[in-house]
Order: C-alpha cells, then sequence, then structure tokens
C-alpha cells in the first residue's frame, strides 16, 4: 500500500516535469516566459517567484478549500494568488534590488499568470494537501526550467554570455535579434517544435515495440 | 496634445502591448482562428481596458495614496478589473442582447487577461496623468486588436498550408508571432524617446 502511495505522490510531481509540463504542453503562463528570458538569471529569478507563489497559494487553498463556496471560488483564488505575490514583489525589492528592477512589472504579473490560477482550479481544488503540494512543486520546477532553458539560449546567442559566465570568445557578433521580442517568439516556437517531436518518436517507438 | 498622440501611438504600434511587451499572449494564440472572434475579443478588450485605466486611476490616487496604502494595490486591482468584468457583463446582457451575443463568451476570460492588469501596472510606474491613462488605454486596446486581427487573418491562411506535425499548433503561432514583432520593429523611428 505504501508503495502505491509513494509510486502516485512521484507521479504527482514528475508530471509537471515534462508530460505535462506548463510551458510547453500546456501552453500557459506565456506572458512572463516570454518576457524575462533575455538573460538566465532573470529567467531562474522569475521561475523562482513563480514557484513560491504556486506552491503557498497552493497550500492555503487546499487547506481551505471546503470553506470556499463555489459561486466566488474564482475571485477568492486570485485575492490570495495576490497576496503571496505581493509578498515576493515585496521581497525581491528588499534584497535583490537590481534583478526587481530588470523583471519590472513581470513580478506582479504573476497574479493573472493562468499556471497558477489553472492549478488552483484544475488540480488543488479536487485533492489534499500533500498532493496539491507535491503538484505545485513539480509545475513550478517545470516552469522554472523551461525559463532557465529558454534564457539561457537567448542569452548564449545574445549577449555571448551565460548567466554572466563568458561562453563564446571575443570573435562572437551578438545575435541582437535574440535580445529582442522577435527572438524570444521564435525560440520558443522551436522549442515547442522539439518538445512535440520528441513526444511523437517515443510515441512511435512505444507502440513499435 | 502631442503629448498624448505620442502616447497613443507608442501604445498602439510602437510598443504594442503584444508584440513588445507579451502582455496578452494567452488570448492571442487561443482566440486568433477567425477574423469575427478576433475582432469581437479585441474590442471587447478595448472597452475594458479603458474602463479599468478610469477606475484604477481613481482608486490608486485617492484612496490607496491618500491612505498610504500602496502595499495593497496588486490586490486592489485584481478586484476592480474581476468586478468590473463582471458588471460590465451584467450591463451589455441587460442593455444590448445583440452586442451581448457577440461579446459575451469572451468577457469572462478578460478578467485573467495580463494585458490589463499589465496596462494598469505601466500605467501607475509611469505615473500617467488621467487623461494619459485613458488614452493610454484606448491605444493598448487598439494595438491589442490589431494584433489579434492581423494573426487571425495569417491562421486563416495557414489552414491550407503543410505545416510540419511538431509544429502545429502553438509552436507555428509563436513563430510567425516573431515575424510578426519583427516587423512591427520597423514602425520603431516613428517615435524616438
Amino acid at each position: 500500500m505504501d508503495s502505491l502511495k509513494c509510486a502516485s505522490c512521484g507521479k504527482e510531481l514528475c508530471k509537471g516535469l515534462w508530460r505535462e509540463n506548463p510551458i510547453f504542453f500546456q501552453v500557459l503562463g506565456m506572458c512572463p516566459t516570454l518576457a524575462v528570458t533575455t538573460k538566465a538569471l532573470f529567467g531562474f529569478s522569475m521561475g523562482m517567484a513563480t514557484t513560491f507563489v504556486l506552491i503557498s497559494s497552493s497550500l492555503v487553498i487546499s487547506c481551505i478549500r471546503k470553506l470556499i463556496p463555489p459561486q466566488v471560488r474564482i475571485a477568492t483564488f486570485t485575492v490570495i494568488i495576490a497576496t503571496f505575490v505581493t509578498c515576493a514583489d515585496y521581497f525581491l525589492k528588499a534584497n535583490f534590488y537590481t534583478i526587481s528592477k530588470e523583471l519590472g512589472p513581470y513580478v506582479p504579473l504573476i497574479v493573472v499568470n493562468c499556471i497558477i490560477l489553472g492549478r488552483q482550479e484544475a488540480f488543488v481544488s479536487k485533492h489534499g494537501v500533500a498532493k496539491s503540494l507535491l503538484d505545485a512543486l513539480g509545475m513550478g520546477i517545470g516552469f522554472s526550467a523551461v525559463l532557465v532553458l529558454l534564457g539561457s539560449i537567448r542569452e548564449l546567442f545574445g549577449f555571448g554570455t551565460i548567466f554572466y559566465y563568458k561562453i563564446l570568445g571575443e570573435g562572437f557578433e551578438n545575435w541582437v535579434i535574440m535580445a529582442l521580442p522577435a527572438g524570444a517568439f521564435i525560440t520558443l516556437g522551436f522549442l515547442v517544435g522539439l518538445f512535440n517531436w520528441i513526444n511523437i518518436r517515443l510515441r512511435q517507438r512505444r507502440n513499435s515495440a | 496634445m502631442i503629448n498624448l498622440t505620442l502616447i497613443f501611438i507608442a501604445a498602439a504600434i510602437t510598443h504594442n502591448f503584444v508584440l513588445t511587451y507579451f502582455l496578452g499572449i494567452c488570448p492571442f494564440i487561443g482566440v486568433s482562428k477567425r477574423i469575427e472572434q478576433a475582432v469581437g475579443m479585441g474590442l471587447a478588450t478595448t472597452f475594458v481596458m479603458t474602463l479599468a485605466a478610469c477606475v484604477t486611476w481613481v482608486i490608486y490616487h485617492f484612496i490607496l495614496i491618500r491612505f498610504g496604502l500602496p502595499f495593497l494595490q496588486y490586490v486592489s486591482f485584481i478586484i476592480v478589473i474581476a468586478s468590473l468584468v463582471q458588471i460590465v457583463e451584467m450591463f451589455i446582457r441587460k442593455t444590448s442582447p445583440a452586442l451581448y451575443r457577440a461579446l459575451g463568451i469572451y468577457l469572462p476570460l478578460i478578467t485573467t487577461n495580463c494585458a490589463i492588469l499589465g496596462l494598469v501596472l505601466f500605467m501607475v510606474l509611469r505615473e500617467y496623468t488621467f487623461l494619459e491613462g485613458v488614452v493610454f488605454g484606448v491605444g493598448a486596446g487598439c494595438g491589442f486588436t490589431l494584433a489579434l486581427v492581423i494573426m487571425a487573418g495569417i491562421r486563416e491562411e495557414l489552414e491550407c498550408c503543410d505545416i510540419p506535425k511538431p509544429l502545429q499548433g502553438a509552436g507555428i503561432t509563436l513563430i510567425i508571432a516573431g515575424i510578426l514583432a519583427l516587423s512591427f520593429m520597423g514602425f520603431g523611428g516613428l517615435i524616438s524617446r
């Protein structure tokens, strides 16, 4: 029984990483994904802030989900999320001022990030505390991983660095378009394509085996 | 007057909300399959954006600043937007059933549209006056509608194209959005600031 329980918990945690990845599979939360990933570090900070909000609001909502009247649940969720976003924003402003300045209005915009509201509506409001926390953690890590990946690719080609560490040599001419909005759209488009391609190949291999 | 025109052009074209600030990407990808749908969604969003700009400006300056409560701004803004959308929905349903049928399904979606909250946050951040805020709201709404309609037009044509399977859906839409963003960069010289 215990091993069965562990397996299902592992499944809740892992599904956010690949199979139901919030960005690639569900195509949610596009706005911060595209906007803050000019550098890998900004993507990482955004991912951490979103994960914090996701985990803490899942914790609170899964505890009080039976008390919330269903008619006003969306409004309640939004207010709870907005409270934690305010915490995250003030924390960043106090401790990491330069990063907070770079992220600008995209930190408060976590409030309307569809991933968070979507998870509360689709998962947390139907499951208990432990499962909800695992689900939130998995989704948060999956989201952050894509942000760091996208940020690294754009920073590598746009500035020749990753996390400010020089990768490409002196002769590299910065590929300006990668640091601009157009680069974000095109890179993410191809990443989504790559994700689907790998999934199609995996399915074919499973079917032929 | 020149200042207001500049704000309008910047919000609608050179600093288009969708293509440079990435605000409102979800409806941009989700509701851009038919031109009529895109027009309906765009008009409803413009309407709510303008209203939201008016109401939040008043609340921010006369309540939050006066009583020293700026830390409540995110919570209060999102409540204002959500209730505004609800009121607009009820009002339109009562007064104009035809318009309600046209816009009805899009209205609830607007609450979670990050373009509205983004607009309000930018307005507060840039310390616009009331009139500037309203013009900014109209401009941003027009820009959103423009981007959405262009995208819908392209996607209607795309249906006849042979797209590689992994890129179908979100992938190709994002790549097209990238190319659109590139072409909108061409407007960049219109205003220098």
